[in-house]
């Protein structure tokens, strides 16, 4: 009997892991599907999944659009400028908050919550103010300076339970064996540091990638608008068609930054994202 | 809300600084002050792009001020919270965000537990399992929302030519034609995206469910919703409402889908859509600004009752506590 049951626990397993693979990746073959169809066929209406006949001109003529490229290219730099900055806080936060005893302590992981929570859109009115005021609007400088400030709490947070793991005796233990106090740093907490701070990079480079809101709200023109917003803006030449297969296609375009940095960083992207919320 | 989910900072397991209480040594405020130093200047940042806003939002709100007429500017008092609170547009878009918000996270947990029961029990693939899931919570939301945009599209959707057998729906159905269509496809697109980061917390939170008493349970003749119900479930509580906290709170401010999707029509406004509007388009700032601090007193409101319905404890499911 026993044997019964641990059969069908295999096969409902089977058929689980069937389900999560399509669930995950269908929507992903159908975009990819989509960005194969002619031009002619989507404006004919089409519908059904695969192409008719497939074709590369869409690739072409996102590629070559300015607008786009530009786009690619702001959406590359605030992002990742956005995450240098972010992480360098965030880590001197987290070391603190880790390792140091001090006031404040709770007040500040409270805030890094209450901001991870925070309405953005609350913030498009006055922001939009202030930066106009500032010149900071429709620049790189005014997405990332909102980009760093909310993904701090989401960095300081990982980054701290990482941080707690951390078994900092051995930084003793190495100066006691003779070590300086920066190699000591360099070479065994350095080590034993990185991957917490490379998964908060991660987590905070999805963010930035993936902001929506202000990057509609704070541009105004290609020369600072990033890919979401590029693409919700997208026309096309026919306003009564909009450009299905061209939109499919700037959609796989952006998504494969994404799967290349889930395929090679699966593992530690996981444990960055639970470990905020279940024990660090 | 703050002193309900901050961590204790008192740990017993600190010994070297504990000693009786007045007495601060050179160490102890050394080490005072750099703390604090570390964490200035992830404060300033943070507090610079929420907190001083946010002021000037609560200001602005009791302005009449519109960026197109700037010398029309004027102080009303409370006027615009009036205005905004007798408007029916406002409190249809707060019921459509909460009937989305519900219905969403509802729809994700049940899907997710599912998700994450699987994910647990599988001994092959693990890696591309994890590797496909972290996609769809990788892939941008407007993606998502075009993806689902074009596969419910009256012309070149798949959706009603390959489901057109069931009653409901139609060759021609026209999702984007009515509110409970648009919604039924702006929830589908937010799900999708979502249920994967819900199920990685729940497994997460699976993971931490002792073996041992499952194993005892089943001796014992437990069926296999016994063991659900009263040893999996009570077991990874905490992990359940970090989810649904995070989870609620990020569909109570959903906008991207809406934006993409729809723009709106057919109500489907959220309440995150209606105040950009507002500022973004109309350029009301006074107006605009008190629907932000409305927003932002909501989202607390909203927090508030689910720590204190749920008795979530941060702290204690970070294993702090």
């Amino acid at each position: 009997m026993a044997g019964n049951t641990s059969g069908k626990t295999a096969v409902g397993t089977w058929i689980g892991f069937a389900l999560i693979m399509l669930w995950c990746l269908f929507p992903v073959a159908w975009i990819i599907s989509l960005s194969f169809k002619s031009e002619g066929e989507t404006a004919a209406g089409s519908a059904q999944f695969l192409p008719k006949e497939p074709t590369f001109d869409n690739y072409k003529a996102i590629i070559d659009n300015p607008d786009f490229t530009r786009a690619l290219i702001n959406s590359f730099g605030i992002s990742l400028i956005a995450t240098l900055l972010s992480v360098i806080f965030a880590t001197l936060a987290a070391y603190a908050i880790a390792r140091l005893e001090f006031k404040g302590k709770r007040l500040v992981l409270s805030l890094a919550l209450a901001i991870a929570m925070f309405p953005v859109v609350a913030l498009v009115g006055p922001l939009f103010d202030m930066w106009t005021t500032f010149g900071l609007f429709n620049t790189w400088p005014g997405l990332v300076i909102p980009y760093m400030s909310f993904t701090l709490p989401l960095a300081i947070w990982t980054l701290s339970a990482f941080f707690r793991e951390i078994p900092w005796e051995m930084e003793q233990a190495a100066q006691v064996d003779g070590a300086t106090s920066w190699q000591a740093f360099r070479k065994v907490i350095v080590p034993l540091a990185a991957p917490g701070v490379f998964t908060a990079a991660i987590l905070t480079f999805f963010f930035a990638w993936n902001e929506f809101v202000l990057a509609i709200s704070l541009t105004s023109t290609t020369s600072s608008r990033t890919v979401p917003a590029q693409m919700s803006f997208f026309v096309g030449p026919d306003p009564f068609n909009p450009p299905y297969a061209q939109l499919a296609t700037a959609s796989v375009i952006v998504t494969l930054p994404v799967i290349v940095i889930v395929l090679l960083f699966q593992r530690k992207i996981v444990a960055g994202l639970t470990s905020g919320a279940v024990k660090g | 809300m703050s002193t309900a989910v901050a961590p204790e900072t008192e740990k017993s397991g600190k010994d070297h600084r504990k000693g009786s209480k007045p007495v601060v040594s050179d160490r102890t405020s050394a080490e005072n002050r750099l703390g604090l130093k570390l964490v200035a200047p992830a404060v300033v940042l943070m507090l610079l792009v929420t907190a001083y806003p946010m002021l000037q939002a609560l200001y602005l709100s009791l302005f009449r001020y519109r960026l197109t007429a700037p010398d029309d500017r004027a102080f009303v008092g409370v006027d615009n919270y009036l205005t905004i609170l007798s408007d029916d547009q406002f409190w249809l878009s707060t019921g459509t965000t909460v009937l989305i918000m519900v219905v969403t996270v509802a729809v994700e947990l049940v899907i997710g537990f599912a998700f994450a029961m699987v994910m647990h029990r599988i001994v092959f693939a693990r890696g591309l399992m994890r590797t496909s899931i972290l996609i769809p919570y990788g892939i941008i939301t407007v993606v998502s929302a075009f993806a689902w945009q074009f596969a419910f599209s009256l012309n070149n959707g798949f959706v009603n030519a390959w489901f057109s057998w069931l009653p409901w729906i139609a060759e021609d159905t026209n999702w984007f034609g009515d509110y409970w269509h648009a919604m039924f496809a702006i929830m589908v697109s937010e799900i999708w995206k979502t249920t994967p980061f819900m199920a990685l917390l729940l497994l997460a939170g699976l993971a931490q469910v002792s073996e041992d008493m499952l194993e005892a349970a089943k001796v014992d003749g437990a069926t296999w919703w016994q063991r659900l119900t009263k040893v999996i479930l009570p077991n990874m509580r905490a992990a359940i409402m970090v989810a649904v906290l995070f989870r609620a709170l990020d569909a109570y401010r959903i906008f991207d889908n809406i934006f993409v999707m729809t723009k709106g029509a057919e109500g489907t406004q959220s309440i995150s859509f209606l105040t950009y509007r507002q500022v973004i388009e109309q350029m009301q700032l006074g107006l605009g600004s008190a629907m932000s601090v409305l927003l932002f007193l909501s989202v607390l409101l909203l927090a508030w009752l689910i720590v204190k319905l749920f008795r979530v404890d941060l702290a204690q499911a970070r294993g702090e506590g």
